[in-house]
């Protein structure tokens, strides 16, 4: 398992280190600097020398590294190192240089909890901001109330506290759709399709028993294989219109929280469970059927000769015209030897920025069913040695509020608790651009 | 050396800062005792040595402040080596802790006393252990449970006398998830470093309760627990069926760790299960949770897709409908985009390789080279899987030569000729590869269009001519280039005897008389003895008809993968290698202890230097470090640094491994990929060669023949430095797992 974390700096001084097992020697600190800090040609996020291997990721303007001997999980490896840096997020507002060195204690207190003997313990963000606190913790504190922490640490339901009260009972849901799409140059869709999170928000007294009903076709088609033969088949290509036309989505496949208690999910794909206090992300689904793209582009570049570049890019909105989708941008490559561009547009505005090589057209709010135009020209330096321009897709961001590209809707929230208080829940729905390009 | 005296320099002024800490640790005041412990321990993560604070920091053990008392012990966890004597003050501190009535502070006792590795410590852990283990709350428990994998490490025999196994081996039956997955965590440890405890069984009994305990625990808990259900042997198929049913719900969880331990423990004992209905039920629940680790974020990704290459290789067919999330995206990372065109040269199929022809081509145009190489390269293997698209693909490959890149002109001309070897049918485009003779500039490409040229001599009018001008600087080229122009002239002149007499007997004499390598000397009299001795002996023999490709797409040899699965989501698994092959034997093996010592002496020498060169220029010794990270670095990327030049780690069984499956490759003659480092040419000898045996024979000649088909194709003598550098043996294997 990992024999110690390490974090570095931009120019790879050391923040952070910590030993969980004594293979782990400074010394390797220097190792990690010279061999992938410093060392321009490494491409790989795994470095492997003699028996000890360094996984590193970054995040924001550090080098986050988990060192390890032996043959060890990398995929645990990789998933840990983004949950310290998830946790480092929570605590300091930001993962980043400054944040670390200014919370470097608090750091070293949370790696000693979150990993023992180089084994991850509990990461739950809400559990352990419980005991690891920026106030700190004086242990003349009542003592029932560690032991309380410390049960539901390691207990079933590690991811809540009892006795949670509120006044009022709330909920909200936010389902949150990142729409991917690659066109080709020829206009036909290569590949449509929808990550999808739903994030809750959930501030309920007790220990509530939540269920939650999608309009997924394989809950909602009574004679789907989906009681026969459970679990999501996602290829029962005869009845997929149909189920459509009815309103229902196919979801490729879904991750869970993991308060959700899979092996109801398995058995009839009811969603049941306890939700932790405050926000969490309860599940993230995939949907590549009947993917509803918020926008249309139609672009035209032309190169002319070896000194101009004309583009004419034209965008449609494809949602209810009460919709307005806001902060559109797009991003219109142009090629690098650019010496300067004109352009016009019909709405928003556009930019050309010459260090990432961009039109950047922005366009603060795009309603529905309209038709925006953007038209410019790129004037080119002449270069001794003439290279082909690699024409890197177009791209465009955007977010769009009470819409789902994949159709999904929520049809229920139900909270069962002992009181049987009555709660409020809030449904919202978003739809963002996730790696939306379209080559031309 | 300037450096080093600035830095005692300021050493000797920083010195008041060491008597401000210290005067801050004995302050009457407690803020300022526990401010001046915040700053000790910045100073030693900047790796100032403040041990000599040892004996302050310790007097700040005994304190009712929890914060405060994790850094005192932070401190000590890492200087106790340095003051063994000294920690005997603390033992009462920590024994006292750990009852505590407070549960975090007997955990923290606990787990601190197991980090502190000095020898006196241990004989008083004995008890607070036992304590401990059996204490009422679970955080407790479950963190002694660890502290005996860390008591293990430390002093084995202590360990086994007090019966600590046996009562880690009874808390898996403990009411508690975690106490159960960190009993299993710290049993597995413990069985990994001395197998011979036999800690970790799994018995029925165990097993239910692991099973329990798999849904309540949290997602690290749920990894160990998956990871040892997937090791275990079940005693029947009802078991395995068992298992397989309660651990594919876990496929729906968030953690792609999960997701992957989930995987393999249901991948494995599918393997016991005959039952083919079961079989792909199963597989096919596995399919989209797969898919869906392909939008994690991109390290995890990478993990991911070498793991579903492998799976792929076991399974083909399993992602047939899923090509499209496998396409590139324009941002990801190149170690992404190089391993997704893996995967989708493995899931190609007739239905859909018209999307992944337009899609390869647009790769095609981009401009990393190294992608865009494999791109094409991928053209051709999915032309040569599937018969269908062959025409589109060489359609597409044409447009590719107009497009004039020298890179991308010299890829394809590569590509054809293998598309040849399937489907000799496309002698009409051979034209157009003549055009670019001139923009060649590598060995391999040349070779390539050599070859072409010489396989269809009578019926290229020009032949003659093309090949005349090679002969011409016949001494300039490289030898492998060099090897194809003689197999080609002499092809040429076995079908038109009669326009070509001089020329083969100007190139017999350079490269008999003028040459000084032996590989193109003895192929040189080999040919001449034959055309001398029986010319038509010698034409059955070059001309012979050889057996056609199937696949230019590398598999791994059986036997390694079968070694491999069981690995899955390892980082065996990422360098599709056995643990053994790139890791020492033992936990630091000598190689790592050399690599670290070079790094240190390197910051010894020169501090600011030794960060800012890379390892490769900085000194005698260094390069071998640095080879040894290119190494292992380019599986990954198919051999962009000769593998070979380096020593392998330790080879241990994996040489085996490769041998073992060289049947395997009788199929597929080459399978070298264009960019293979020169060096591995030694072994493809043997390939070609070992291909011979079992290829259909008619008559001895036959075999000869097909023998030197091997070589015409692949023939890359060892570079003389190679073969100096380390033993042949050792060389050949490294060069085979370069190869796959």
């Amino acid at each position: 398992m990992l024999s110690g974390v390490l974090l570095f700096n931009q120019k790879g001084e050391l923040l952070i280190l910590r030993a969980f097992r004594q293979d782990m020697r400074p010394r390797l600190a220097d190792v990690f600097r010279i061999q992938v800090i410093s060392n321009p040609q490494i491409r790989s996020p795994i470095l492997t020398l003699g028996s000890t291997t360094f996984s590193h990721i970054k995040s924001e303007n550090i080098y986050v590294v988990g060192v390890s001997k032996g043959n060890v999980n990398s995929a645990l490896v990789f998933e840990f190192l983004y949950k310290l840096v998830q946790l480092g997020k929570s605590y300091f507002g930001r993962f980043d240089e400054e944040a670390v060195k200014s919370n470097f204690v608090m750091v070293y207190e949370l790696l000693d909890e979150i990993l023992d003997f180089g084994y991850p313990q509990n990461t739950e963000t809400e559990t352990l901001k419980m005991y690891i606190t920026t106030e700190g913790v004086k242990s003349e504190r009542a003592l029932e109330e560690s032991s309380r922490i410390t049960m539901q640490a390691t207990g079933a339901l590690s991811w809540r506290r009892d006795n949670i009260k509120y006044r009022k009972n709330e909920a909200f849901v936010d389902v949150i759709e990142d729409v991917n799409l690659l066109v080709s140059a020829s206009g036909t869709v290569l590949r449509a399709d929808v990550n999808g999170a739903i994030e809750m928000r959930a501030y309920l007294s007790g220990t509530p028993e939540c269920k939650f009903g999608l309009n997924d076709a394989l809950t909602l088609g009574s004679h789907s294989g989906g009681l026969d033969q459970p679990g999501p088949t996602g290829n029962l290509s005869g009845n997929k219109a149909t189920k459509a036309a009815a309103g229902s989505v196919t979801l490729e496949d879904v991750s869970l929280h993991q308060c959700v208690k899979l092996s109801s999910f398995t058995t009839d794909r009811t969603i049941s469970f306890i939700p932790p206090d405050g926000s969490f992300q309860l599940m993230t689904y995939r949907c590549s059927e009947n993917v509803n793209l918020p926008f249309k582009v139609h672009a035209i570049v032309n190169e002319i000769g070896r000194s101009k570049v004309e583009y004419s890019i034209r965008i449609r909105s494809n949602y209810g015209s009460k919709l307005f989708a806001t902060n559109v941008v797009v991003r219109i490559p142009t090629p690098l030897n650019t010496a300067n561009t004109t352009h016009r547009t019909s709405q928003g505005k556009a930019k050309y920025v010459p260090s990432e090589n961009v039109i950047e057209w922005k366009i603060a709010r795009f309603t529905g069913q309209s038709e925006f135009v953007l038209s410019a020209e790129a004037d080119l330096s002449a270069m001794t040695t003439h290279k082909a321009w690699s024409r890197p897709p177009l791209s465009m961001q955007f977010s769009l509020l009470m819409f789902t590209s994949s159709g999904l809707l929520v049809r229920y929230l139900k909270v069962f608790e002992k009181s049987n208080y009555s709660s409020v829940k809030w449904v919202r729905y978003m739809t963002r651009a996730g790696s939306y390009e379209i080559r031309f | 050396m300037a450096v080093n005296r600035l830095r005692s320099a300021l050493g000797s002024a920083r010195k008041g800062e060491t008597y401000e800490l210290r005067a801050g640790l004995v302050s009457q005041y407690a803020w300022e005792r526990k401010e001046s412990i915040q700053k000790t321990i910045m100073s030693m993560t900047l790796g100032k040595d403040v041990s000599a604070l040892f004996p302050d920091v310790l007097k700040n053990i005994a304190t009712p402040d929890l914060d405060q008392k994790k850094l005192v012990y932070l401190y000590l966890m890492n200087y106790a080596k340095s003051h063994p004597d000294l920690c005997i003050l603390a033992v009462n501190t920590f024994v006292q802790d750990s009852e505590d009535p407070n549960p975090l502070v007997r955990a923290l006792a606990i787990r601190t006393m197991g980090c502190i590795r000095v020898e006196k410590m241990v004989d008083y852990m004995e008890e607070p252990l036992r304590k401990t283990l059996k204490d009422e709350s679970p955080y407790v428990r479950k963190t002694a449970a660890l502290c005996v994998a860390k008591l293990f490490d430390l002093n084995p025999s202590l360990c086994i006398e007090n019966g600590f196994l046996e009562t880690l081996q009874e808390m898996i039956a403990d009411s508690n998830p975690m106490v159960v997955a960190n009993s299993v965590t710290a049993l597995a440890e413990i069985t990994e470093t001395a197998p011979e405890t036999r800690a970790l069984k799994v018995t029925s009994q165990t097993l239910k309760k692991m099973l329990l305990a798999l849904n309540e625990c949290t997602e690290w808990g749920r990894i160990t627990i998956l990871t040892t259900l997937a090791d275990y042997k079940a005693t029947d198929v009802k078991e395995s069926e068992h298992i397989c049913e309660r651990v594919s719900p876990q496929f729906q969880h968030v953690n792609p760790a999960v997701v992957l331990a989930a995987v393999k423990a249901v991948f494995l004992h599918l393997q016991h299960i005959d039952n083919p209905q079961l079989h792909a039920t199963y597989l096919k629940k596995m399919s989209p949770p797969l898919v869906t680790l392909v939008s994690s974020q991109p390290e995890v990704q990478y993990v991911a897709l070498r793991n579903i290459d492998l799976l792929l290789q076991k399974q083909p067919g399993i992602l047939d409908k899923e090509m499209r999330v496998f396409f590139c995206k324009y941002n990801d990372p190149p170690y992404l985009k190089l391993q997704k065109l893996e995967i989708m040269v493995r899931i190609a199929n007739a239905q859909n390789v018209d999307q992944l022809l337009a899609e390869l081509k647009e790769y095609a145009l981009e401009v990393d080279m190294d992608f865009v190489r494999k791109s094409i390269r991928a053209i051709g293997q999915v032309a040569i899987k599937i018969e269908d698209c062959a025409e589109k693909a060489v359609n597409v490959l044409l447009e590719l030569i107009n497009s004039k890149v020298g890179y991308v002109v010299q890829e394809v001309i590569v590509v054809i000729k293998d598309i040849f070897r399937k489907y000799p049918g496309y002698e009409g485009i051979i034209p157009t590869l003549c055009q670019c003779i001139d923009d060649l500039d590598e060995p391999n490409a040349r070779g390539s269009l050599i070859w072409i040229v010489g396989e269809y001599a009578e019926k290229i009018s020009n032949a003659g001519d093309i090949l005349a001008g090679f002969v011409d600087g016949f001494n300039e080229e490289f030898i492998q280039t060099q090897l194809q122009i003689l197999t080609a002239v002499i092809k040429l002149f076995l079908k038109k005897p009669d326009q070509s007499q001089g020329l083969v007997q100007k190139v017999l004499q350079a490269a008999t008389a003028e040459n000084d390598n032996p590989d193109v000397r003895d192929r040189a009299y080999v040919y001449w003895r034959l055309l001398s001795a029986d010319p038509n002996a010698a034409k059955n023999i070059v001309l012979a008809r050889r057996p056609q490709i199937n696949s230019t797409i590398p598999v791994l040899p059986g036997p390694l993968l079968d070694k491999l699965i069981p690995n899955l989501s390892t980082l065996s698994s990422v360098y599709h290698k056995p643990p053994s092959a790139f890791l020492g034997q033992g936990r630091s093996s000598a190689l790592q202890e050399e690599a670290i010592e070079e790094a240190k002496q390197n910051a010894r020498e020169n501090p600011i230097a030794a960060a800012a060169v890379s390892a490769a220029v900085a000194g005698t010794s260094a390069p071998q470090v640095q080879n040894n990270a290119e190494n292992l670095l380019d599986i990954d990327f198919d051999g962009a640094a000769p593998a070979s030049l380096s020593k392998a780690p330790t080879m241990g069984s994996s040489g085996l491994e490769g041998l073992a499956g060289t049947p395997q490759r009788v199929e597929s003659p080459a399978l070298t990929s264009p960019t293979q480092p020169p060096t591995s040419g030694g072994f493809e000898d043997l390939m070609g060669l070992g291909d011979a045996g079992p290829a259909p024979s008619n008559g001895g000649s036959q075999d000869l023949m097909n023998g030197f088909a091997g070589m015409t194709m692949d023939d890359q003598p060892p570079a003389p430095q190679t073969q100096m550098n380390g033993g042949g043996g050792k060389k050949t294997n490294e060069d085979l797992l370069g190869l796959f």
